[in-house]
């Protein structure tokens, strides 16, 4: 696993993704796909190393509900960064299963797709290959407000508006 | 019209300074053509046949003459000097340069406007009546919840990325004017028994490849919930909808597969965890709209037509026909509501050259309050004009070709850019909506013909809303060649979907088609009033394709 853009620093990362538990070493960090994790869910517990539930986009969050609270982390794996349900899964993983671990966003994941990713609740980022990290970070603050209630904003620009403007004053 | 408050302009400028950096990456191969793709059109940049397109957002129909005037600087300065009003309160540019772009968007925020999400799958400009705030058989003025969708919908975290393009029109009048039944959702904002504003919201609505009406899944949903609700929608759409085939990842073809009755279930469970959370739209938050949207201060007319008015009524048969069909009544005594007709014979329908557009911005400030609206028919409208300057305002639009008395009727035609610009197209569509003007550019005729809708569109995308048209023309691809296919008896309110006639038919055909159309029509209308649409439906479509079919030089085919 590549370095995890977290907290606007790189910070290096011991999870690994596997597809099944044969030949793993018992301390190792993983990142588990849901039928696994289904399967081998008392045995994951029973290990000494972390490890953290890898979802699709296309995975259902109830699924995993009930298990949350063991997790670490939650990745969520763009095989497009135009694929819109990760952003769905992140918001219902935070705001209606009350998720507070770590939501990492890994796969076709840059610069122009931070904004949207930060705001529905993924706080990691693992760029894809290639991409300059100092360019992406700035892809974080491309828009200094944001209308919309959102997991980064859980309240919407309108409960948020200055006084000033509201009375019709602050013309641009 | 919506005044932008610091932070409005603030979040258009960002969207500036993110498309200049992303097109001076993408001209340093920094960013890929792919990666680029999704950008540019949540931009309203498409690459088209000649040229890039931008396509520029008019949010709710409604423009100041200031803004008006940019467009025409913007036209003259980036493009071919002419711009290109769409059927979803659009307007589109077909000759920027690409490397112009970023500076072309930066002229539209200095006037409050913008290209945010005109195209890409995302939620697009919201559309409603032409007419909103001024009509006379209006219930509740949709601009504020259209302003209070566009903020929300801009820039949403959730929903930027969906699997298809998203499409929501508001109508508050008696009569449907923003084609609510054939959008991804509709709504209708009505009153309650109480007075309390609401909506009615139809979902799974659209043209294109597979034509369908929406279903109502919601017959009163009270104002404040208006966007959970639609968050609801949105979230079901954006989780569910396919996204393995571009021709079946509509909203509409989701409600149908899952079936209107689960899919309503679906969003209701949804909405069930959304309602009453803090999107919950505030009292407050719609007097901060109301105080920012600008009003015009008209005077206290007395109600009855001015002398004037009714001397050129008299006088002036041209005047008068002018007056029947191109204005509308507005809901302020001695005021009404002036339809510009872009549909002149010869022009390409809705286009406006820059100094077409200055010269509208002017008589606006000259006539009315400073405001022109933009219609899906792809016309130009001054809402707030006195009746009594109608005489003299009918002298400017004369002159200025925009006066043509053909509103509601066969040579307003309603047409995409077709082959002529859009690299989708199957087929042109310009040249056979000017064939058709011609044939029918006698006005005794076309008033005698009535009302009939024509919408012409180039390509299955339906830019041009034929299924709609109470005649509509599609074009097709003929091995390679142009062919048209015939639907009749669409109707845009209530919403029906035309039939098709019969085999398509070749460009040079089509004029004579519709005049075969038109003669079955006035041959079987009972009286005046019996429209096109009204035979149609009498009779079904067989008499009218076995006339078309049947005209000498079709005869090879039919048989």
């Amino acid at each position: 696993m590549p370095d995890v853009l977290r907290n606007r620093r790189v910070e290096p990362d011991a999870f690994v993704r596997v597809e099944s538990l044969d030949g793993i070493a018992d301390d190792a960090h993983i990142l588990v796909p849901l039928p696994l994790f289904t399967a081998q869910r008392e045995v994951l517990k029973g290990r000494k190393g972390r490890f953290g539930l890898w979802l699709e986009t296309s995975d259902e969050p109830q699924d995993a509900a009930g298990t949350l609270a063991h997790v670490d982390l939650v990745a969520i794996h763009f095989q497009s960064f135009t694929d819109g349900r990760g952003h769905s899964l992140a918001r219902l993983l935070r705001e209606r299963h009350g998720f507070k671990g770590e939501i990492r966003a890994v796969g076709d994941v840059f610069k122009e797709t931070l904004f949207y990713l930060s705001r529905c609740g993924f706080d990691a980022f693992v760029l894809r290959p290639g991409e300059n990290v100092q360019e992406a970070l700035k892809g974080l603050d491309v828009f200094s407000e944001a209308y919309q209630a959102s997991v980064e904003r859980p309240s919407p620009l309108f409960r948020r508006r200055p006084a000033a403007t509201s009375a019709g004053k602050g013309e641009p | 019209m919506y005044q932008y408050d610091e932070i409005d302009q603030r979040v258009v400028n960002e969207r500036v300074a993110q498309f200049r950096d992303q097109t001076r990456r993408f001209l340093a191969g920094q960013i890929s053509e792919d990666d680029f793709r999704p950008l540019r059109l949540q931009n309203g940049l498409y690459i088209q046949r000649h040229a890039p397109m931008l396509r520029v957002a008019i949010p709710y129909g409604v423009l100041a003459s200031r803004q008006l005037r940019k467009l025409a600087h913007i036209a003259r300065t980036y493009d071919r000097e002419v711009g290109h009003f769409s059927t979803r309160q659009n307007i589109q540019f077909n000759w920027p340069q690409l490397e112009q772009v970023p500076d072309i968007l930066a002229e539209l925020a200095s006037v409050q406007m913008h290209s945010i999400q005109t195209s890409g799958n995302c939620v697009r400009n919201t559309t409603t009546d032409h007419f909103a705030g001024v009509a006379a058989d209006e219930l509740v003025d949709p601009r504020i919840y259209c302003e209070l969708i566009r903020q929300w919908s801009t820039f949403h975290p959730e929903f930027a990325f969906l699997p298809r393009k998203f499409k929501i029109a508001v109508n508050g009048a008696l009569q449907d004017r923003a084609a609510t039944w054939v959008h991804d959702i509709g709504l209708h904002a009505v009153r309650s028994d109480d007075g309390e504003i609401g909506f009615r919201v139809i979902v799974g609505g659209g043209l294109g490849r597979t034509p369908l009406i929406g279903v109502v899944v919601r017959e009163f949903l009270p104002w404040r919930h208006l966007l959970t609700f639609l968050e609801a929608i949105l979230r079901v759409y954006n989780r569910y909808g396919r996204r393995d085939n571009k021709h079946k990842a509509r909203i509409k073809i989701l409600v149908k597969a899952m079936t209107p009755e689960r899919f309503q279930r679906e969003v209701e469970a949804e909405w069930e965890h959304l309602k009453d959370g803090e999107n919950t739209l505030t009292d407050e938050e719609v007097a901060r709209i109301e105080a920012r949207m600008v009003r015009p201060g008209y005077e206290t007319l007395p109600g009855d037509v001015p002398a004037a008015l009714q001397q050129s009524l008299q006088d002036d048969r041209a005047f008068r026909r002018w007056h029947e069909r191109n204005v509308h009544a507005h809901r302020v005594p001695g005021y009404a509501s002036v339809v510009l007709s872009l549909k002149a014979t010869g022009r390409v329908p809705g286009d406006a050259s820059a100094q077409q557009m200055e010269a509208v911005a002017d008589l606006a400030d000259r006539y009315g309050f400073g405001e022109i609206r933009v219609s899906h028919e792809q016309n130009l409208i001054l809402p707030d004009i006195r009746q009594a300057d109608l005489p003299e305002l009918y002298g400017h639009l004369k002159s200025l070709g925009f006066a043509t008395p053909n509103i509601g009727l066969l040579t307003n035609i309603i047409s995409c850019p077709g082959g002529d610009f859009c690299s989708l197209a199957n087929a042109r569509s310009i040249p056979v909506a000017q064939a058709i003007q011609e044939r029918f550019d006698d006005l005794d005729r076309l008033y005698d013909i009535g009302e009939l809708d024509l919408n012409i569109s180039g390509c299955m995308n339906a830019c041009g809303h034929h299924h709609v048209g109470n005649i509509g023309i599609l074009g097709v691809d003929k091995h390679g060649a142009e062919y048209y296919q015939i639907t009749i008896g669409g109707n845009q309110a209530p919403a029906r979907l035309g039939r098709v006639i019969g085999p398509s038919l070749g460009r040079e055909e089509v004029p004579g088609a519709i005049e075969a159309l038109i003669e079955v029509y006035l041959d079987a209308r009972l009286h005046a009033e019996e429209r096109f649409v009204d035979v149609v439906e009498r009779l079904g479509i067989e008499p009218f394709r076995d006339r078309v079919y049947a005209q000498p030089e079709r005869e090879a085919l039919y048989a």
